[in-house]
């Protein structure tokens, strides 16, 4: 076997389903090439769902709307709990509500420009196209967003645009467009036309005959695996940001069903795009869990900043004016403390890194409030952020008002996933991937308010409308059982993986391993990244690999609830994918995005792109778990937004 | 810290379970509730023993997957949800009974977890707006005045955990029922179902086998999310003028 | 599925209320309501024992000639108690059927207990066993006259004097009456929750209506025995 990092380039990939022409008609375009399936011919064909979040939900509500017949899955308890639920900031949309210059054509500029030119022109189009379809929807469904006295919607800008854009419902609005979302697919399960099995995971995909014909999953409260045909499958399972153990991801986010679908044929596209936010809660110790993000709307008015001498333990009020550096204000004077996520987060790294970093561990840096209060009033300071300053305290105990608030960057997001086309078609015919499981629309970093405008364009508008093509142009009238070859030969590995967990009986347990994996993911393919380090990386995952399957210990059977069984057979997937985000991370020698490269840097040390070398995304091919895999190339044209250098200084 | 640990553990539905006690060291009053039970559970593998099941996801207080009732109080001591509660809200050498949620309309599905389904169906038969994908009008083409829609999101907040249903001494899921109603009714895009909503979601929740409400006022008390026990009040409202309208 | 079922078919509004916890907490609040009233007015009636034997046996023969010409005599008295029959059973039977779903509803207990709910709230179930069973013996005392072996038809205030001249049952009358107080303080305030009336801005006037309407007729009704044992009425 040739080492993992002498990977093979392939043949290109490219995008074949966007039209030719304009960029503002291709979406128009499309939907009218598009075949159409009768509908009366629609509740015939079955539709597979994975995942019941903004992408997934809304995909699930709008295709049995259409009358086909949905089979939706989800390992939540129920399919309001998806992890959509916990973004805070807002969504996006091209309304323009408030006369100030926004359109269709700005957010489209802005969110190729945001994504430092690693998106592809047509589907963002079409994401900002789409953008104001989505708030009426949500609106005629009951979501409740912020309102002016007028009774009309409010905006607030945010992420750094100069447009008031994002629409919002307090610090919950995903929470409020998933409920809206669950709420339509509710409608759909009482009408019999989703049939919905919660806490049921997806393990394995089916590809018969080269195309995606259905699923094996496990029932989490009985163990028993079952298989589930369909004429399409859909993943709209999320991002795998949790392959960094710590992460704002919800503790059983996963990577399994994207990852067992690249295994079998389906290509996985800039998995080194991660995105880590710069406000969350710092970890208090090792006993730590999860990271919870706090809205990044305090940059507006705290200042950050960090002793200037090492090791200055002194509490914070005792440092004195002179003795403090606001390294942010410092650096990058004309932006401050509003730099993009991926300035401020390595910013605080570095200065961690160099011993300046405060409270436990020297992990975190102060957000100060006080200049605020005694420009505002601690009063005003409250009306705009008295619900995160109640977080805060309820989290950490100190009372924001009079102590600075610590933070510190953490993996929020993954603009990586599963490579696909115009219609959201993977690489293995009859696969969709819908919202952050797959890499379409961010490049190679996500501004702020638009993952849930992504997740709901893709499922309430885009894939209702391309999987019709699909589902027209292969009609699947034979029927799979369940002694196909292919299905017995999925339901075999799944078994004898879960098998082969239980029966190690080692001495280490799930979280040991994933603990350890994050560490060493966050280290070396964090926030900068080296080539020595990523090769480190690509050193070590192999041992921990072998490791686990040595020294893992999973009680209980496979066929009862066994939350450590879940936990295990995740992480045999994340010990993979972490090889695939090192490898991508290495091959991709420059500086983009949430990608930093330390080799790759303009001499005042800001990320420097390298297009005329990497201005493609990165598809990888599955070969073997260990085997180098082979890297397919999209080009990226750029017609209308023309890749500049990012400058914030 | 260190603390003694009363669990409820049973096996599955049809077992029998009972409360098992663990001694915990170690403890940060840092550590949430739920990153103590994950201490436990490392130690419980460990030792080859079965680790404490229970729901959680999220760990921000969003999800509404945890559902502890600790020291007979659902999410613990403090007003919010058990992966928000700290130890800090806790004595070194306590001893903290850790229960289920525990109502007929949710059965125990492995020592700490419960099913909860019979909420998914409450919502199902009636907590939705019908608006099918593409047919909605323009936002703005019916503004919402300010605080009915304030009103609307004060009881869209509810997390869908069930500790109102946990709290409740009839197990009675008003709450979560009027929550939803509440929101929903206010609002002009659900005007048009707006009797139909609550006669149907309220057959739902009876025919769940959830309780009845006797406004003892536990279920308010124990919600994470501050959701009034007015609104109970104003579900009943509605209810009485559905049947009286009858349905449309 | 329950949503198909229902669509179709149109309910009664009784049978709407009837059928559901809601409605049946309405049916108990309306008739709840009824027996107030009654109460308020029985208690007024009551307190003319003050003004002598005279007064009291007129209020007493009065009752019975309400509406005369255009009722028949009596017709009010029972029409009177044909309508509390009515509370009384609906509010009884609902409470009974209501209660029986709650305790199936929670069928296993916490093991760690933790009492918090109020006094008047703890006690509305079996404050109103000791009602229901109060109100027949009452009726038994002081009505039909069975349980009052000094008793003589057609003389209501001597039958009264008679009858609380028993320590047992001058006891028992004010325990029941204390029951009331606190079944009358929650069940208020709950009855206009139920019936939609209460809001926060509100809550406050309906405690204190509800307080003040508990202690007004347990006074009410516990002055009577308490004169008659004091020998103030005699």
């Amino acid at each position: 076997m040739t080492s993992y990092t002498e990977y093979a380039t392939g043949e290109p990939v490219a995008d074949r389903k966007a039209p030719e022409g304009p960029v503002a008609d291709r979406w128009d375009t499309r939907r009218f090439q598009a075949k159409l399936v009768n509908p009366a011919n629609r509740r015939k064909h079955t539709v597979i769902v994975v995942g019941t979040g903004l992408a997934g939900g809304s995909a699930g509500a709008t295709l049995a709307e259409q009358g086909y017949h949905v089979v939706q899955f989800c390992y939540q308890d129920s399919p309001r709990r998806a992890h959509s639920i916990a973004a805070q900031g807002g969504i996006n949309a091209a309304k323009n509500y408030r006369n100030d210059g926004d359109s269709v054509h700005r957010l489209f500029y802005d969110t190729v420009k945001g994504g430092d030119f690693r998106a592809r022109e047509s589907n963002v189009h079409r994401l900002a196209q789409i953008s104001v379809e989505i708030i009426d929807q949500c609106v005629a469904q009951g979501v409740p967003f912020a309102r002016e006295y007028g009774g009309l919607l409010d905006t607030r800008s945010f992420g750094g645009v100069q447009v008031s854009r994002t629409f919002y419902a307090r610090g919950q609005t995903g929470q409020q467009l998933l409920l809206g979302a669950y709420q339509a697919l509710s409608r759909q399960i009482a009408a019999g036309n989703v049939e919905m099995h919660p806490r049921t995971e997806m393990l394995d995909l089916i590809v018969v005959a080269g195309r995606a014909r259905g699923i094996v999953a496990r029932d989490l409260v009985t163990g028993r695996i079952d298989t589930y045909f369909a004429d399409a499958v859909v993943l709209a399972s999320g991002g795998y940001g949790n392959v960094f153990y710590l992460s704002t991801n919800a503790m059983n986010s996963n990577a399994t069903a994207i990852w067992r679908a690249h295994r079998r044929g389906a290509y996985f596209a800039n998995p080194c795009f991660t995105q880590i936010h710069p406000t969350c809660i710092p970890r208090t110790g090792d006993h730590q869990s999860k990271l919870t993000l706090m809205s990044e709307s305090l940059r507006n008015d705290g200042r950050i900043w960090v002793p200037k001498e090492k090791g200055d333990d002194r509490p914070p009020h005792k440092i004195p004016e002179a003795e403090r550096d606001y390294y942010l204000e410092r650096i990058y004077p004309s932006f401050g403390n509003l730099v993009p996520r991926d300035i401020a987060s390595r910013a605080a790294k570095n200065v961690c890194d160099e011993g300046r970093g405060v409270g436990p561990g020297g992990q975190g840096v102060y957000l100060d409030f006080a200049d605020a209060i005694a420009r505002m009033g601690r009063k005003a300071v409250e009306d705009k952020y008295g619900n995160l300053f109640d977080m805060y305290e309820r989290i950490t105990a100190e009372n924001p008002y009079e102590v600075p608030m610590r933070i510190y960057p953490a993996v929020h997001y993954t603009m990586g996933g599963l490579w696909v086309d115009y219609d959201l078609q993977t690489t293995v015919p009859g696969l969709f991937a819908v919202g952050e499981a797959n890499f379409s629309d961010h490049g190679a970093n996500r501004l702020g308010a638009s993952a849930l405008m992504q997740g709901l364009a893709d499922g309430y508008f885009v894939l209702p409308s391309t999987i019709n093509d699909y589902l027209a142009r292969n009609p699947h009238h034979d029927e799979i059982t369940a002694d196909h070859p292919a299905v017995q030969e999925a339901l075999a590995e799944t078994e004898d993986q879960l098998n082969l967990l239980l029966s190690v009986d080692g001495d280490r347990t799930p979280d040991s391993f994933h603990r350890e994996l994050g560490e060493l993911m966050w280290e070396l393919c964090g926030m900068a990244r080296t080539e020595s380090g990523l090769r480190k990386a690509l050193d070590r995952i192999p041992q921990i690999r072998e490791e686990f399957w040595r020294r893992i210990k999973v009680p209980g059977t496979g066929e009862e609830f066994n939350q450590s069984l879940e936990k295990a057979n995740r992480i045999v997937d994340y010990l993979e994918l972490a090889e695939l985000m090192c490898l991508d991370a290495l091959h991709r020698a420059e500086s983009c995005g949430g990608h930093f490269r330390e080799e790759s840097q303009t001499p005042d040390g800001e990320a420097e792109r390298r297009d005329e070398e990497f201005s493609y995304a990165a598809a990888w091919e599955f070969t073997g778990t260990g085997a180098a895999p082979v890297l397919h190339k999209e080009d990226l044209v750029f017609e209308y937004v023309h890749p500049t250098q990012r400058s914030y200084a | 810290m260190k603390l003694t640990l009363r669990v409820w553990r049973q096996r599955d539905a049809d077992a029998d379970g009972g409360m098992s006690t663990y001694d915990v060291d170690g403890i940060s009053p840092d550590m949430s509730f739920l990153e103590m039970l994950d201490t436990l559970n490392e130690e419980l593998i460990l030792k080859g023993d079965d680790p404490v099941a229970f729901d959680h996801d999220c760990r921000e207080g969003i999800c509404g997957a945890c559902s502890l009732v600790i020291n007979g109080e659902a999410h613990g001591p403090e007003r919010t949800t058990s992966c928000q509660l700290h130890m800090r809200s806790f004595r070194d050498g306590d001893t903290i009974d850790v229960e289920p949620w525990r109502a007929a309309a949710f059965p125990v599905v492995r020592d700490l977890v419960v099913d909860r389904s019979a909420f998914d169906r409450i919502i199902q038969s009636g907590g939705y707006v019908t608006a099918p994908t593409g047919a909605a009008p323009e936002a703005h083409a019916t503004p919402v005045p300010k605080p009915d829609a304030d009103f609307a999101f004060e009881h869209a907040e509810c997390i869908g955990c069930g500790a109102c249903v946990a709290a409740c001494p009839n197990g009675s899921a008003m709450l979560f029922t009027s929550a939803k109603v509440n929101h929903l009714n206010v609002l002009p895009q659900g005007a048009p179902e707006r009797e139909t909503r609550v006669l149907d979601m309220v057959a739902t929740m009876d025919d769940e086998g959830f309780g009845g409400c006797t406004l003892a006022g536990e279920c308010a008390t124990a919600c994470p999310k501050g959701i009034p026990l007015f609104s109970i009040t104003k579900m009943n409202r509605e209810y009485v003028r559905a049947a009286r309208k009858g349905r449309r | 599925m329950a949503l198909d079922t229902r669509t179709e078919r149109r309910p009664s509004f009784a049978g709407l209320l009837w059928r559901s916890t809601v409605g049946k907490k309405t049916a108990m609040a309306v008739s709840g309501v009824v027996m107030l009233l009654y109460l308020v007015a029985h208690m007024m009636g009551n307190l003319k024992i003050f003004f002598g034997s005279d007064e009291f046996n007129g209020y007493a023969h009065w009752l019975r000639t309400v509406g005369e010409p255009f009722l028949h005599h009596e017709w009010f008295l029972w029409i009177a108690r044909v309508v509390l029959l009515a509370a009384v059973v609906t509010h009884g039977v609902a409470a009974f059927q209501l209660s029986r779903r709650d305790i199936r509803a929670r069928p296993s207990k916490y093991v760690h207990k933790k009492p918090r709910q109020s006094y008047a709230t703890r006690t509305m179930r079996w404050g109103g066993v000791i009602l229901a069973l109060f109100i027949v013996w009452h009726i038994l005392d002081l009505t039909t006259l069975t349980v009052n072996p000094r008793a003589e038809a057609g003389h209501p205030y001597q039958n009264l004097i008679a009858s609380f001249d028993r320590w047992p049952v001058t006891t028992l009358y004010i325990v029941a009456m204390l029951a009331l107080g606190l079944h009358v303080r929650h069940g208020f305030w709950s009855a206009a929750q139920t019936l939609g009336v209460g809001s926060a801005a509100r809550d406050r006037v309906l405690k204190t209506v509800a307080n003040l309407l508990a202690l007004v007729l347990t006074a009410g009704f516990v002055a009577v025995p308490v004169a008659v044992v004091t020998g103030a009425v005699s």
